[in-house]
């Protein structure tokens, strides 16, 4: 245990070293997409609480990413700029003063996105399976139409431009290795036993005398709740947001990464949330003219979704369950492995 | 003394009357047993009990409590557990975290408080944690703790829901079929271990099952539902030469 936790220390330690290096030696755009994978990451864990710990299938995430982006949003753009993005209609006179440092944005983000969280849970989650699915989409889209017709709060359909880039690595990945440790100490509490509970038997878990609504409850608000810090950084990322970027289309994404990752597996999240981040930047190539030396081959626009949807294709087939199940990489496991391989190699040799 | 007490709960789905009118009482520290033919409604009886569904008609009384309508986690809290009929484990869990979730209702610590690992929780989850494996010890299952509850043979399977029941801290313990799939042999532990248990937790057990041997040898008072109408009820010597029953179960000559 002692052990553990200092190697849990060094590793965060080193951790914040190489997010300086990194900081220091990738250039932007390579910067940019690191830390998109961290705002990836941070979504992933929402979801992944809701669907993968408590067995939620939620489809609503894109709804509550757009709340927070638009609190971000709101909360941190000067007084001017609003004047000059909401042109069409003025905003409400009192949002239209209201500037507040970014990590107050970043809370009230998360504080309102959890609020719309329960507001909507409450009725929703006494369904279950298909039907909380269905339902969580349709909320998700309601909310997005919701934001394309109050003109005057969200500026419509023109979306909200010029919002102030305060994101940065230590943002993004700071939040990211907090969600992290938040995760890890909320599973291996009894509550995040109960979100396991609740997810292998219902009945059961309530015959023991676990109050179904209220952990449910908790769960699917917090999972808001990160969706919606998620989104304010991605808004001050991107810099600009409208109403279409939040279709199903995202929630799908972050449930990709939290199907491929693992349902149930902190650090399987983790790890897909990077590589599926980077991996559709990299697969850029494919876009583009290709020249074999005989052969020449044309871009075509999409091509490297169809390969990356191979992919997925090839790891669903073989992992059912995703790349870690609901296993986590621990230090144990780090530790047996090494001990496996020397193992191996002693034998190897001995033979 | 009563401990537990139905006055005409009766559950009715649309036409069909699965139970009417049942009447049981309970004295602390009997063990009752509830049989019947299939369909007789000796689950939907349960289900009443423990809050699953809503009784029609009637009350039910835990103590001098009316506890009709509660919802399920409710009567779990008030003190009586149940097992099910088909085996209901959190099968990808170990089998000492399905016994510590059992005792989460009683752990009054707050989401945040556990999150951070304050003093008062890390002290709280301490005391579960070395009841929940005194409870695995007493019930013979510590050996296997850490395993995943799936992997655990039937018998022990059987054993450990009993074991979460126990870990609610129940008065009352509702058993929906212990014995079945059960081997003579394992039945007969069975027996042995319902009895031990009984003495032990200080229960007061009421059981449904199809097994006459075991409710010969366990029960001390037995009630016998057909069609959702108690037939008859009485000791087991009489219930075995009670014509009524003889017909439920066989037909009429």
């Amino acid at each position: 245990m002692k052990r553990n936790n200092l190697l849990n220390i060094i590793a965060i330690i080193v951790f914040i070293a190489i997010l300086f290096i990194l900081n220091m030696t990738l250039d932007a755009y390579k910067l940019r997409i690191f830390n998109l994978a961290g705002i990836y990451v941070i979504l992933g864990l929402g979801l992944n609480l809701v669907n993968g710990f408590t067995g939620l299938f939620s489809l609503g995430h894109a709804g509550f990413m757009a709340i927070g982006a638009y609190t971000g949003a709101l909360l941190t753009m000067s007084p001017e700029m609003k004047e000059m993005t909401f042109f069409l209609e003025p905003i409400t006179p009192i949002l239209a003063n209201i500037q507040v440092p970014f990590p107050v944005a970043l809370i009230a983000a998360g504080v309102i996105a959890g609020a719309f969280g329960a507001l909507i849970g409450a009725p929703v989650l006494r369904l279950k399976d298909d039907y909380l699915a269905i339902a969580t989409l349709g909320f998700s889209e309601i909310i997005r139409i919701i934001l394309t017709n109050t003109q005057n709060i969200t500026n419509g359909a023109l979306g909200i431009k010029g919002i102030p880039g305060y994101t940065n690595i230590w943002w993004v990945w700071g939040i990211a290795l907090i969600t992290v440790i938040f995760m890890v100490l909320l599973i291996k509490s009894s509550y995040g036993k109960v979100f396991k509970a609740i997810r292998e038997d219902e009945i059961a878990a309530e015959a023991m005398g676990v109050n179904l609504f209220k952990h449910k409850m908790m769960s699917f608000v917090i999972g808001c709740a990160l969706a919606g810090i998620g989104g304010a950084l991605l808004g001050s990322l991107i810099g600009a947001i409208n109403p279409l970027l939040f279709r199903f289309l995202f929630t799908f994404n972050v449930l990709l990464i939290v199907v491929l990752g693992g349902m149930g597996s902190i650090t399987g999240t983790v790890l897909s949330a990077v590589v599926v981040t980077v991996m559709i930047e990299y697969l850029r190539v494919l876009d583009i003219d290709m020249n074999l030396g005989f052969i020449r081959i044309p871009g075509i626009p999409g091509l490297r979704m169809v390969v990356f949807s191979l992919i997925l294709l090839m790891v669903i087939l073989f992992y059912q369950r995703g790349i870690m199940g609901t296993n986590e990489i621990t230090w144990e496991k780090i530790f047996g492995l090494k001990n496996r391989i020397s193992n191996l190699i002693t034998r190897r040799k001995a033979s | 003394m009563t401990i537990f007490r139905t006055e005409n709960i009766t559950k009715k789905f649309g036409g069909l009357v699965a139970v009417s009118n049942l009447n049981i009482n309970i004295e602390k520290g009997q063990i009752i047993g509830l049989i019947g033919p299939n369909g007789a409604g000796k689950t939907t009886a349960f289900n009443m009990i423990t809050g699953v569904y809503k009784p029609t008609e009637g009350n039910v009384f835990f103590g001098d409590e009316k506890i009709t309508g509660l919802k399920p986690h409710k009567i779990t809290k008030v003190g009586i557990a149940r097992t099910f009929q088909n085996i209901r484990l959190f099968n990808e869990l170990s089998v000492l975290d399905n016994v510590l979730i059992a005792n989460h209702m009683r752990l009054k610590s707050n989401v945040f408080s556990s999150v951070l690992r304050t003093p008062d929780y890390v002290k709280k989850e301490k005391v579960i944690k070395e009841k929940s494996i005194n409870l695995l010890k007493e019930l013979g299952l510590e050996d296997v703790k850490e395993e995943k509850s799936f992997s655990l043979p039937y018998g022990k399977q059987r054993r450990l829901e009993i074991a979460r029941a126990l870990a609610t801290d129940p008065q009352l313990l509702l058993l929906d079929e212990p014995a079945a799939g059960m081997n003579p042999q394992e039945s007969h532990e069975l027996m042995v271990f319902i009895h031990d248990i009984r003495d032990k937790f200080d229960l007061t057990i009421l059981l449904i099952e199809h097994h006459m041997k075991v409710i010969m040898g366990v029960c001390e008072s037995i009630y016998v539902l057909d069609y959702g109408v108690t037939i008859a009820k009485g000791t087991p010597n009489e219930m075995q030469n009670n014509s009524k029953v003889i017909e439920a179960y066989l037909g009429v000559e």
